[in-house]
């Protein structure tokens, strides 16, 4: 008996409609207008921050944040927040164009490529309209990628790299947050002020994109104001003892050691160097000084007693007295006994200016909701007046200069803030040198 | 007591004094490179202390780690969680005797505005304040007499319940099973204790640094090394000498020598050897745990940390020579130093990036001239 199946045809046919099938959705379908468009009666946003790994701290945090948010945004919760301070008053706790707000997590582990999985399950699987999250600027890179191939719009969480919105920078992605160049400009001045302009700087930097960057930044301003950079050192991440890489220092003729590391890295290094006597120690007729480019609580309360008296930088701080950074922290602190992170107030402002994009934009379509952030002034979110710059999507706005407080009122009271650096002084040409490469690109509807 | 079989013996003296004679010439060519691209001799000296501390930590846990496979056999992925857990009895020990009492001051507010709470320790109400500032201050070297029955306690739950079943199973079952245990104990940490580094800080006496410099004839403040890290070391050394002391001269220890050399034999003398080889177990454990809660001051305990101590571990053990003590100690404490060389700023600059490969490099190197490691000796995992 003849037959027209041969087992070369079957395997072929085979072959090709599996790749057809394998295909992402959302490259191929083109039901909707963009992707995910929402059409029931919900919208669904995806949270997508490190649950594991050794940011988990700050994701929780974040997702304490973002669950607030939901509160709010739903107008269900104890109080509106910053609701009420925020200079936009299209959000009526209504939901987000009258749907009601649901959201799906996923966790980036602080690894990109875990990252992007489960962002691209949050889009393909569940639907997330909007994906927003992170503490790390690898993993914002990774994702704001990802977002921007998939047509859905990305809210950078906690990402503090120059590549963010600089090489890396994507039209569907936005960042809330500060960066390097910001930290550099805010705090050399200080550092001049407070250790002179006469300063030997050593410079223990993590091996990453945000070590890089922030370690140009910070070496820039300070040479701009008259420091010698001695040495520059890459560090493994997660190094765990960096004894090896702090008993060097004191042999140089450095008086000052600039510590561009974060999270469980900087607690260690940092307690390494106070172990080794730095904080005590005379060179070049001067005491020894120790700077920390980028500061969070979380991070304080792990250096404990070590962090005292050390100059750093921070997006935000609990104790501020404005409005808004007062509403925040309430509502925070009713619900969770503690007052909110740095990395929770950028992600709950992420998610409110989403949504509030959304509404003035009157659509959930990428490209309007782009449109409407781009070039968004707005006030009462806890950094004062910011804009939204249109060329690069940065957030512009005054950065705070802090110090590891020397007598803590409580357990969360680590830092004091020394200046509130106006945002003139932090704002920089969007095709500044640490920033070069990279374009924006049109935004991408997906669909 | 070099390596377990070959004690004793004209010729494994010779052999032995060979090995220490090219270790030798090795470190001073090293010491005479580094002095070539111009590292100072305070430098080097720095390094070999730093060198020292870290391969003490590596050869606590390879101590261990060798102590078990050379007794059951068994090669256990779940040592560095020990290590880790160590850390953490210091760490809750530190926590509970500050744990404190609750009173509302109205004269303060708390970030809310609301008034504010003020803690006052129980140690300190119970024992007087003086008394209950000491039991705070001492915390880490006092959870030492924690640390002892409960790492011996894990360490028997663990072999009794858990890797006994595992015994007949080849090695490859043996690392799934005790990897997997890892995991688990390293995530129940970070469940309680979070993902952050915990600071534990030493007693206010070990704070600081000791000049070491003008000791060795160097100037003041060339050479500064903290003291709680001096510690350790003598610590570590101190562990060490009394686990090979008890080996070598009680009974108990020449029994579990003999059975590391011929289980069966000793079996048939009508000895319980896998009661003993248990209580190996546990004092493997022992020693893990106490290299962890002393290690707790020089590096903020997070739940990871094990694993970070566990692969370095097992390169150790590998180069030391599978089955040997004395190697383990060895090896520990050479690549200690060589990682601490490799990542000064001269060596750097020559070699980028050896920082991060030296310890491989090394093994490779090692294992290819001499692949039964150090002090391997015949027979072990050749089967």
């Amino acid at each position: 008996m003849t037959t027209n199946f041969t087992r070369r045809g079957v395997l072929k046919t085979g072959a090709i409609a599996g790749a057809g099938v394998a295909l992402p959705t959302i490259f191929t379908s083109r039901a909707n207008a963009y992707t995910n468009e929402p059409t029931g009666d919900t919208v669904t946003l995806g949270f997508n921050v490190p649950q594991t790994g050794p940011y988990a701290d700050e994701g929780a945090d974040e997702l304490r944040a973002y669950e607030l948010a939901v509160e709010h945004l739903n107008g269900t919760g104890a109080d509106n927040g910053m609701l009420e301070t925020f200079s936009s008053k299209s959000l009526t706790g209504q939901g987000i164009l009258g749907k009601r707000v649901e959201y799906v997590t996923g966790d980036t582990q602080t690894k990109s490529d875990a990252a992007r999985a489960s962002a691209r399950s949050m889009i393909e699987k569940d639907g997330a309209i909007m994906i927003t999250g992170g503490s790390s600027s690898g993993v914002a890179v990774a994702v704001q990628a990802l977002c921007q191939e998939a047509g859905v719009i990305f809210m950078a969480g906690l990402t503090h790299a120059n590549d963010t919105t600089g090489k890396d920078k994507r039209a569907n992605g936005f960042r809330h947050f500060f960066n390097s160049y910001m930290s550099g400009a805010a705090l050399a001045p200080v550092l001049a002020n407070a250790y002179g302009t006469d300063r030997n700087a050593y410079y223990l930097t993590a091996d990453y994109n945000w070590g890089y960057t922030t370690e140009e930044a910070i070496s820039s301003a300070t040479e701009a104001m008259g420091w010698t950079t001695v040495n520059k050192v890459k560090t493994p991440l997660g190094a765990g003892d960096f004894s090896s890489y702090i008993t060097p220092v004191l042999q140089s003729d450095a008086d000052t050691l600039v510590l561009v590391h974060y999270g469980g890295d900087m607690v260690n290094s940092l307690t390494n160097a106070v172990q080794f006597g730095l904080r005590e120690a005379q060179k070049n007729g001067k005491d020894f000084q120790i700077v920390v480019p980028l500061f969070s609580r979380l991070m304080a309360r792990g250096a404990g007693e070590n962090i005292k008296g050390i100059f750093g930088s921070t997006n935000w701080h609990w104790s501020l007295p404005d409005a808004g950074s007062q509403a925040f922290v309430r509502s925070f602190g009713t619900k969770y006994g503690f007052p909110p992170s740095q990395a929770a107030h950028t992600c709950y402002v992420q998610a409110l200016l989403y949504a509030d994009a959304v509404e003035r934009a009157g659509s959930f379509e990428p490209c309007a909701v782009v449109a409407a952030l781009e070039g968004f002034e707005f006030d009462g979110l806890g950094n004062g007046p910011t804009l939204y710059r249109a060329a690069d999507h940065q957030c512009f706005k005054d950065v705070l200069v802090v110090k590891g407080k020397e007598n803590p009122q409580s357990e969360f009271d680590l830092l004091e803030i020394v200046e509130i650096t106006p945002v003139e002084q932090v704002t920089y040409p969007p095709d500044h040198p640490q920033f070069a490469g990279g374009e924006l690109g049109a935004c991408n509807n997906g669909a | 007591m070099a390596s377990m079989a070959d004690m004793g013996g004209g010729a494994a003296i010779g052999r032995r004094l060979i090995n220490v004679g090219i270790g030798l010439a090795v470190f001073v060519g090293v010491w005479m490179l580094l002095r070539l691209i111009g590292v100072s001799s305070s430098g080097i000296v720095l390094q070999v202390l730093n060198g020292l501390e870290k391969g003490s930590a590596y050869a606590l846990i390879a101590l261990g780690l060798t102590l078990i496979f050379g007794t059951l056999g068994v090669v256990n992925f779940a040592h560095g969680a020990l290590f880790m857990l160590g850390a953490f009895v210091a760490v809750t020990f530190n926590g509970l005797v500050g744990l404190s009492y609750e009173e509302v001051d109205p004269t303060r507010t708390d970030f809310l505005g609301n008034p504010a709470v003020i803690q006052t320790p129980y140690v300190e109400a119970w024992f007087g304040e003086a008394a209950g500032q000491w039991m705070i201050d001492w915390s880490v070297p006092l959870s030492i007499l924690i640390a002892v029955p409960f790492m011996a306690l894990v360490g028997l739950v663990m072999e009794r319940g858990l890797i006994k079943y595992f015994y007949k199973r080849p090695h490859a079952d043996q690392i799934l099973v005790t990897f997997g245990l890892a995991i688990v104990l390293q995530e129940i940490v970070k469940a309680i204790y979070g993902a952050n580094p915990i600071p534990t800080p030493a007693p206010d006496a070990f704070q600081g640094s000791f000049d070491f410099g003008v000791w060795l004839g160097f100037d003041a403040n060339t050479i500064l090394y903290p003291y709680w890290r001096l510690v350790y070391f003598l610590f570590a050394a101190v562990i060490i000498a009394g686990v090979f002391a008890f080996l070598r001269y009680t009974t108990f220890g020449m029994v579990v020598r003999a059975g590391m050399a011929d289980r069966e034999t000793v079996g048939l003398l009508g000895i319980n050897i896998d009661r003993r080889f248990t209580i190996m177990f546990a004092i493997a454990a022992v020693v893990a745990g106490l290299a962890g809660v002393m290690y707790a001051p020089i590096l903020s305990p997070n739940y990871h940390m094990g694993m970070d101590f566990l692969v370095l571990s097992f390169v150790v053990v590998v180069v030391g020579g599978m089955g040997s003590l004395a190697g383990a100690v060895a090896a520990g404490l050479i690549l200690g130093i060589l990682q601490s060389f490799a990542s000064m700023t001269e060596v750097l600059e020559l070699v980028p990036g050896i920082n991060q490969i030296i310890i491989y490099l090394v093994a490779i190197i090692i294992l290819l001239t001499r692949p039964r490691g150090l002090m391997g000796r015949k027979g072990v995992m050749e089967e």
